[in-house]
């Protein structure tokens, strides 16, 4: 049991890990294309919002029938975790950037930097907390969907929680709770301890 | 050597509506008007963040257009506050034209050592403290030294005094005044203030509603017998002739 559990938790962890990366590579650049393009990142953030009030479950089972997404499998399981972090990602990442004083970004433009310097120097340094703050959303929140995951064969604690449910055996589905929870909190306080970092290291104390 | 600049009958939208302005080498001028007259979009012509919707800007000879990072680097510009980089240490701030100038580090901590020492913040105690450690004042003259330490030909202010109270105000225009008077460097000035223009420019024009409305030599401003000129003196209470 003690083995069934922590692999099932390492699996949990690598589906967290693996979609909540993607969603990043994904969303960090929509966010900054849709603050370069306000109009049309408006729309953007519109669509990512309408995912986001799809129940999970509901979700997972809308992904089973479509091909290369979709089917049975972690696949599946990551791909519905990475819609759902991209929200979190995305709004925070835009935040972010159009929350900088516009005289520090315009500065930044008659100093003569490019677009790109003035991106990867100023404007990426100074949203760093809300990005992280956005990070640490989307990961709580995936540790939680990832566990229904199960239900399309998604692996992970979530496993041990239905398997519980059906043998109407507690002590199973708190086998698989426990562990969700504990990461939930662990991943909090691991990206508490990064932001308070990022906050000396960018935030000019 | 100092930038020659060419306003050509320009138009942006019904913000200015056919001003043609030539400024010499060398040559300071201050731009005033109430607010809303179009003076800032005048001066942001001349660094391409406003975009002429008819005639042609030009900066010695050169038609302002296209990708400016390259040519902005060679603007010393002064917005309305000092917008430091708040992530960045008194001494980055000011090292960053030089770096995108791709000067050495020796030459910019020299530059940066000597700036710093003029206007009296000495580089010892500011060199890797943080903007939002700093005063008003201080932040201020930072910000100056981030506009001048590349000896840029031309330099573009707008309004870079306004939020400072009456006696550092007094104390930035002076120090600001012996910076720039140190080499060829034309200068553009936006106020609203006629006793800061008539400190800091030997040529003044007012503009009014998108137009300009006068253009003089300050001794002849200043006699100038244009009601809204006569309105700007009286608010100034400066004396006929000064």
């Amino acid at each position: 049991m003690t083995n069934e559990i922590l692999q099932a938790t390492l699996q949990h962890v690598i589906i967290v890990v693996v979609a909540v990366a993607i969603a990043a590579a994904i969303g960090m650049p929509i966010a900054i294309a849709a603050v370069r393009h306000p109009r049309w990142g408006r729309r953007f953030l519109r669509v990512v919002d309408v995912i986001q009030t799809i129940p999970s479950l509901a979700l997972f089972g809308f992904l089973i029938p479509l091909p290369f997404l979709g089917g049975i499998g972690v696949r599946t399981a990551i791909v519905a975790l990475v819609l759902y972090s991209l929200l979190p990602i995305v709004r925070n990442t835009v935040t972010g950037i159009t929350g900088i004083d516009p005289l520090v970004r315009e500065a930044a433009t008659v100093m003569g930097m490019t677009d790109r310097q003035r991106l990867y120097s100023i404007e990426l340094p100074l949203a760093m907390p809300s990005i992280l703050a956005g990070l640490r959303v989307a990961t709580v929140i995936a540790i939680g969907v990832a566990t229904i995951g199960a239900a399309v064969g998604g692996g992970g604690l979530g496993t041990l929680i239905f398997r519980g449910v059906a043998m109407v055996d507690t002590t199973r589905i708190l086998s698989g709770a426990l562990p969700a929870a504990a990461l939930a909190l662990l991943a909090d306080l691991l990206f508490s301890a990064i932001e308070s970092f990022a906050a000396r290291r960018w935030g000019g104390q | 050597m100092a930038s020659s600049v060419a306003i050509e009958r320009v138009s942006v939208h019904s913000i200015l509506r056919d001003v043609t302005l030539h400024v010499a080498p060398g040559e300071s001028v201050a731009l005033i008007g109430r607010s809303g007259a179009g003076k800032t979009t005048l001066l942001r012509l001349l660094n391409g963040l406003a975009i002429p919707t008819a005639g042609v800007v030009s900066i010695d000879g050169v038609t302002v257009s296209g990708d400016l990072a390259a040519r902005r680097r060679r603007i010393g510009t002064m917005l309305q506050a000092p917008a430091l980089f708040p992530h960045r240490t008194v001494y980055d701030n000011i090292a960053t034209v030089p770096r995108l100038l791709e000067w050495d580090e020796a030459r910019i901590r020299t530059a940066a050592q000597e700036l710093l020492a003029q206007l009296e913040v000495p580089i010892e105690r500011f060199a890797s403290r943080f903007p939002r450690s700093l005063s008003g004042g201080e932040q201020q003259r930072v910000g100056i030294a981030r506009a001048m330490i590349a000896e840029p030909p031309l330099l573009l202010c707008d309004e870079p005094f306004s939020a400072v109270d009456p006696l550092v105000r007094r104390e930035l225009q002076e120090s600001f005044i012996r910076l720039r008077d140190r080499g060829g460097v034309t200068m553009i000035f936006v106020t609203h203030d006629l006793a800061e223009a008539l400190r800091v420019a030997e040529r003044i024009v007012l503009i009014d509603d998108g137009a300009i409305v006068c253009d003089e030599m300050r001794a002849r401003f200043v006699a100038s017998r244009h009601p809204l000129v006569r309105r700007f003196l009286e608010a100034a209470r400066v004396p006929e002739g000064s």
